[in-house]
């Protein structure tokens, strides 16, 4: 091809059907991995309607409603369980969580990436890594330091702890967005009268809004899933967040209220995973820029 | 650091204390806190420092000290037992079962994490009708909560209600149910396909990001000299990613290493303690074994393996950097 104007009709023919084929694997594969990937959903949304005498009978085919659906066991996670409680007790530690590590974290990121200091690199990997110290590390010492609080088996305990886990991947995130918005608009500001925590606040923060949300997205997450800390503080059933919640209240003895658990799982992952999706293209960019130095 | 357009008088910015006593002494700039770039940095990069040095930098010490000690969680008092804890933590069979199914476990997912992540992260980024949909599904077993999607596999590999066992026995594949998490080595291989699968889509997108950041005139140029697309993924796209792959493995690879969660719901270890990892038994001895001591010295055996592995991202990192 190279070197050639003229396109032949033959030329032209095959690379319409190479493109088709192209086309084709596409989607091919990404209906595979979509399958993949949602297919415990899929047969855990199916369950969670299902009556116990279809759901129990080994011969029935398990992916269709051999008898009516039922709303009975989404009822019986509202009414007789602690579901409820559970997920406000993840929204407002999620939100205080979000709250403290956008205190702590943006002015972190703002220092480290705009006040120029010499040890501002080294600084910032070192933030990096105490992301990667994982929980399992520190479970047993924060649960005795949590205990010397006074904050053993309260939901506060989450909250003083969690950002442990937010912050170091927030300052990460926001370094990269920082990066992307110019220098030279703060500098204006700044020759136009206001201080640097002026310009800071009225003119960084605003234009680092879509970022900002990004992060919090992603904190609240991090918050949503984490399991251990939870499990290790905190034993009354009222104080439970819904990662530690679910498969510790929902399952008595040997008795596993099936379609109730899938039921909590498919309206827990749902809205997360919906609100990810709308921001995906950002965590992205965030990611990208976070890991190239400017 | 000032750029040439719109760079500020240097007043704005003394290089130091020095630099502030040449100054004329009247100036059009206060000089206040606020404006002072190197407190200000400080003062704002503390509140961050302070608190993760008081809740990571300490417990990080205190699990260390803890692991020489013979705290439990009756009697909080600390007494200095020398390697006594360590002794026992290698006399127990367990933990060496623990140690090689944590290896075992982590070098697998990984290899499987980063071939699927690829292919998904070709597929996240490319432009189709219900690329909407496409990505919400896959997106789903990395943002669920990991103790809630691993309900739903739990369920999943029921010995009696298996959908699976269900349409291998239509097939005619099998008589009798599989019980994947009651045989150690089917169970062991539930672990590793529920870490496989929930850690896909993160090496997916960090590998999307690294696509993303190819510049798109080199693709073009290999597009226009005729290269196929095998040709360019293997001669272009996979070198001038590959401190991205790297990165996607090792997260991989960390988030498998230092999980509980899997195991403590999907087979609390069993059956028998086959598919224990470090953390989970550490987590079994020193919360609800209540032996704090050997809790902290099973769990310290994840740091040596975590810290090289942090070097190596950092390493993946500077390549990136420098490429």
């Amino acid at each position: 091809m190279a070197g050639t104007l003229v396109v032949t009709e033959a030329d032209r023919r095959r690379y319409a059907w190479r493109h088709r084929a192209a086309r084709a694997t596409l989607y091919v594969i990404a209906v595979l991995s979509a399958l993949f990937a949602a297919g415990p959903f899929v047969w855990a949304a199916i369950t969670a309607f299902k009556q116990d005498s279809d759901l129990y009978r080994r011969r029935n085919n398990p992916f269709v409603f051999n008898e009516t659906p039922t709303l009975d066991h989404l009822r019986l996670l509202f009414a007789r369980t602690a579901f409820a409680t559970f997920a406000w007790n993840t929204l407002w530690v999620g939100l205080l969580v979000v709250l403290i590590t956008l205190v702590l974290a943006l002015p972190a990121a703002y220092s480290l990436a705009r006040l120029d200091r010499p040890w501002a690199g080294r600084m910032g990997i070192a933030i990096f890594f105490v992301y990667l110290v994982p929980p399992t590390l520190l479970f047993l010492s924060l649960s005795r330091l949590v205990v010397a609080l006074g904050l053993q088996d309260s939901t506060w305990s989450l909250v003083v702890i969690y950002p442990t886990i937010t912050v170091p991947v927030s300052v990460w995130l926001l370094l990269g967005f920082l990066k992307t918005i110019p220098k030279d608009i703060e500098e204006q500001a700044m020759v136009d009268g206001y201080s640097r925590v002026g310009a800071m606040v009225r003119v960084v923060v605003p234009l680092l809004l879509p970022g900002l949300v990004a992060v919090v997205v992603f904190a609240f997450t991090l918050t949503a899933s984490e399991f251990i800390y939870a499990l290790a503080f905190i034993s009354p059933t009222s104080e439970k967040v819904i990662s530690t919640g679910v498969p510790t209240e929902l399952v008595r003895g040997d008795v596993f209220f099936w379609q109730s658990l899938q039921a909590a799982a498919v309206l827990v992952a749902v809205p997360i995973a919906v609100v990810f999706t709308l921001f995906l293209d950002r965590f992205v960019a965030g990611f990208t820029q976070g890991a190239v130095k400017g | 650091m000032t750029g040439p357009g719109g760079a500020p008088p240097a007043a704005t910015r003394p290089a130091g204390p020095a630099a502030e006593r040449e100054r004329p002494a009247p100036t059009r700039y206060r000089r206040r806190l606020t404006d002072r770039d190197g407190a200000l940095a400080w003062l704002f990069l503390a509140p961050a420092v302070v608190y993760i040095l008081a809740l990571v930098g300490v417990p990080f010490l205190l699990a260390v000290a803890f692991s020489f000690s013979d705290v439990t969680g009756g009697d909080p008092s600390f007494d200095w037992t020398g390697l006594q804890n360590f002794g026992r933590v290698f006399a127990d069979p367990v933990f060496w079962r623990a140690l090689r199914n944590t290896l075992v476990f982590t070098a697998l997912s990984m290899v499987f994490i980063v071939l699927f992540g690829k292919v998904l992260a070709n597929v996240l980024i490319a432009d189709f009708r219900g690329r909407w949909l496409v990505r919400f599904l896959v997106l789903l077993p990395w943002t669920t909560p990991v103790a809630l999607s691993t309900i739903t596999w739990l369920w999943m590999l029921d010995s009696v209600f298996s959908p699976i066992d269900w349409v291998l026995r239509q097939v005619g594949l099998i008589q009798a149910n599989m019980f994947y998490l009651g045989r150690p080595t089917l169970a062991m291989a539930s672990v590793i396909a529920v870490h496989v699968w929930r850690l896909v889509p993160l090496a997916a997108v960090i590998m999307m990001a690294g696509l993303l950041s190819i510049p798109k005139d080199v693709q073009e140029q290999a597009l226009v000299d005729g290269a196929g697309y095998w040709r360019r993924m293997v001669e272009i796209t996979i070198p001038l990613t590959a401190p991205v792959i790297a990165i996607s493995a090792l997260f991989g690879a960390i988030f498998t290493f230092t999980d509980m969660t899997v195991v403590y719901v999907l087979t609390r270890g069993g059956p028998t303690n086959e598919t224990q990892v470090l953390a989970s038994w550490a987590f079994f001895r020193g919360i609800e074994g209540g032996d704090v001591g050997q809790g902290a010295a099973i769990a310290l055996f994840l740091f040596p393996l975590l810290l090289a592995a942090a070097i190596a991202i950092l390493r993946a990192v500077r390549r990136m950097e420098v490429s």
